[in-house]
């Protein structure tokens, strides 16, 4: 059952010059309950956008976002007010994202108190169980955001998109900005209240050795459109978008020395002016005429190996893909 | 006569009022080597990199001990024409921040030009056409247009590119790189790590890599210094460090990296975290979160046995 039904969804802001700059072009997807999406792509790709635009926290041009069969572009304030209780976000910026002026406590109790639920002394206990599930200890409640680390704010940002109970979690490059041991922490804390909770997710990240680790699928942005999505072993071991693959060559690994390195070359286009064909052709290693005139649609990879089910759930936006029988 | 390295850091102390942010620190690097330096924020990484170039002056932090030689010369017995001389020429450095190091005033073709006038006594027009092919090799689209546009109107790892340009415009010997990529994209990372090395590789230049990103130093350094509270816990071969860490600290630092793990596995995270400088633990900075502890550890720091290869630990993985 899907928890979520993206649809056509595009997002247009003008840029400061009269252009559009359509940071999210026609992006579909199914989120099922219970399943971890990673969406990754470089700077610019709009993977943010496709966050804040699920959400409806930014307004969407066209397309549709549909949250237990219902979409969310079209619903009033009332019913957005009761779907956003089940749809939460974890920021990147913990030092942005937590009010300065207000205690720890005051901070998680808050969308109990905005969403009327339960008595003082229940949202209280809503509390201490909240901070005792992301690892803190009760009597951080009276102190300020201030006087934490970047990792324990995290871990406080967590509690507070919990509060509600959501069916949903959206996690915007929640653990780019964190060292890497304490990167480790509040991987594990967020992958165990995903399988604890049954968390749908969305993880949004530049880094696709984090991607791979927590997603059940992958997504692969660029230019505002998804080029590759799939099953994460599939799509990690068996790329098809050529730039899925210098993605994936790209990343220092830790294993040994890689052998053979794909380096892009060239400047990512101005995402206001996209290039014509497929936006990739002006950095493809492998671009042909066929790229600069038409964009290739997202397709099924077909494939002789894998079950019926697994070459349904890979596609990938490549003329190179389309040929090959 | 023994060859003197290209840099020779010698028991380096760095000191905040009174609490150590680096404590005697030993490293050296020759000609064509690069030399990744890793530790997680706070470990005293940058203000090292700081301190090679005798950038402290204008802030709290003051050099308690020991010496940074340039070939033998130690910068600090240098007048201040000597120090411009090598500085920006000789060595350079790329800084994090790419938003706070250019002039907000200025267009980036003249900035980049003006580190040839200075040092190489190049004309304006000279300036700007090295400038433009500086531009072009690390990788910057159309840079006949983009020399005369303001940093404001660049993009965040447009910026840092430029600042790299910068930094290799006289064609250094010695680059001091602290973090020089965490803005970049992966894909643009890879562009200038493979310019770095070709550099190293045609002109001899010698590269400290300062970062946090171990796979990055596995894969361009021939050597490895690992930090941890201000002081060096580890250095090696870079094979040798990755293949069988010896220090407990590089051993979990590398077990909790995601790419290492079974996907959807629990990581074998280090728990707790790293403490702040005024409040380093007596013995072995890493004992309050090391699993392998014995009864010396919190009793006496250990020694490191050189600056070439050698493990600050009482206990260390076999």
């Amino acid at each position: 059952m899907n928890l979520l039904e993206v649809r056509e969804l595009t997002t247009a802001f003008s840029a400061r010059d009269g252009r559009t700059l359509r940071a999210l072009n026609e992006v579909s997807f199914d989120l099922a309950e219970g399943e971890v999406l990673g969406i990754v792509g470089e700077s610019g790709c709009g993977k943010s956008t496709l966050a804040k635009s699920v959400l409806r926290l930014i307004q969407s041009e066209q397309g549709s976002v549909c949250f237990h069969g219902q979409d969310v572009l079209q619903m009033n304030k009332a019913q957005l007010k009761r779907a956003r209780r089940s749809m939460q976000i974890v920021f990147q910026d913990p030092f942005g994202s937590l009010n300065p002026r207000h205690t720890i406590g005051q901070i998680i109790r808050e969308p109990l108190q905005v969403h009327g639920i339960g008595s003082t002394r229940d949202q209280q206990r809503r509390v201490d169980e909240l901070l005792e599930r992301v690892g803190l200890s009760a009597d951080v409640q009276t102190r300020h955001a201030h006087e934490f680390s970047g990792g324990q704010r995290q871990r406080i940002a967590i509690a507070r998109a919990l509060a509600l109970q959501p069916e949903l979690l959206v996690a915007d490059e929640a653990v780019s900005a964190l060292d890497v041991s304490v990167q480790s922490q509040i991987i594990n804390l967020i992958t165990d209240l995903q399988a604890e909770l049954g968390l749908s997710m969305l993880f949004i990240s530049h880094d696709l050795s984090v991607i791979r680790h927590v997603s059940d699928r992958i997504a692969v942005m660029y230019l505002g459109r998804i080029v590759e999505i799939g099953e994460a072993d599939a799509l990690m071991n068996d790329p098809q978008h050529p730039y899925t693959r210098a993605l994936i060559s790209a990343i220092p690994s830790l294993a040994a020395q890689q052998a053979v390195r794909i380096v892009l070359h060239g400047e990512l286009p101005d995402p206001s002016d996209p290039p014509e064909g497929c936006a990739f052709h002006t950095r493809c290693p492998q671009v042909h005429d066929e790229c600069l005139r038409r964009r290739p649609e997202l397709r099924a990879v077909v494939r002789d190996t894998l079950s019926i089910h697994s070459q349904a759930a890979h596609s990938s936006a490549c003329h190179l893909n389309e040929s090959t029988p | 006569m023994p060859t003197e390295p290209l840099l020779a850091i010698d028991g380096l102390s760095v000191n905040l009022g009174s609490a150590a942010v680096v404590r005697d620190l030993s490293l050296q690097l020759n000609a064509g080597d690069m030399l990744g330096l890793v530790g997680e924020s706070g470990c005293g990484k940058s203000v090292t990199a700081l301190s090679v170039l005798d950038l402290l002056e204008d802030s709290p932090l003051r050099i308690s001990a020991g010496a940074v030689r340039y070939q033998g010369q130690d910068l600090r017995t240098l007048d201040a024409a000597a120090v411009q001389n090598l500085r920006g020429n000789r060595i350079a450095m790329i800084f994090q921040e790419p938003m706070t190091s250019l002039n907000p005033v200025f267009r980036i073709g003249d900035q980049i030009a003006e580190v040839l006038q200075i040092h190489q006594g190049s004309t304006r027009r000279q300036g700007r056409l090295a400038a433009i092919a500086l531009l072009e090799r690390v990788g910057m689209a159309s840079p006949q247009t983009l020399i005369s546009r303001y940093p404001h109107q660049l993009s965040g790892g447009q910026r840092q590119r430029v600042m790299i340009a910068m930094a290799l415009a006289c064609e250094p010997q010695l680059l001091i790189a602290d973090e020089p990529t965490t803005a970049l994209d992966v894909t643009v990372q890879a562009q200038i790590l493979e310019l770095l090395d070709q550099l190293r590789k045609d002109t001899g230049m010698a590269v400290l890599l300062i970062t946090h990103d171990l796979g990055l130093v596995r894969q361009y350094c021939d050597r490895v210094a690992v930090m941890y509270c201000g002081q060096l816990v580890e250095v090696g071969a870079c094979e040798q460090v990755f293949e069988r860490p010896a220090h407990r600290y590089t051993n979990a630092l590398l077990q909790t990296v995601p790419a290492l793990n079974v996907p959807g596995t629990r990581l074998p995270a280090i728990e707790g975290r790293v403490p702040a400088p005024g409040h380093w633990p007596p013995g072995c900075a890493y004992e309050p979160r090391c699993q392998h502890v014995v009864d010396e550890c919190a009793r006496r720091m250990p020694p490191l046995a050189s600056s070439v290869k050698g493990v600050r630990c009482w206990n260390p993985a076999s």
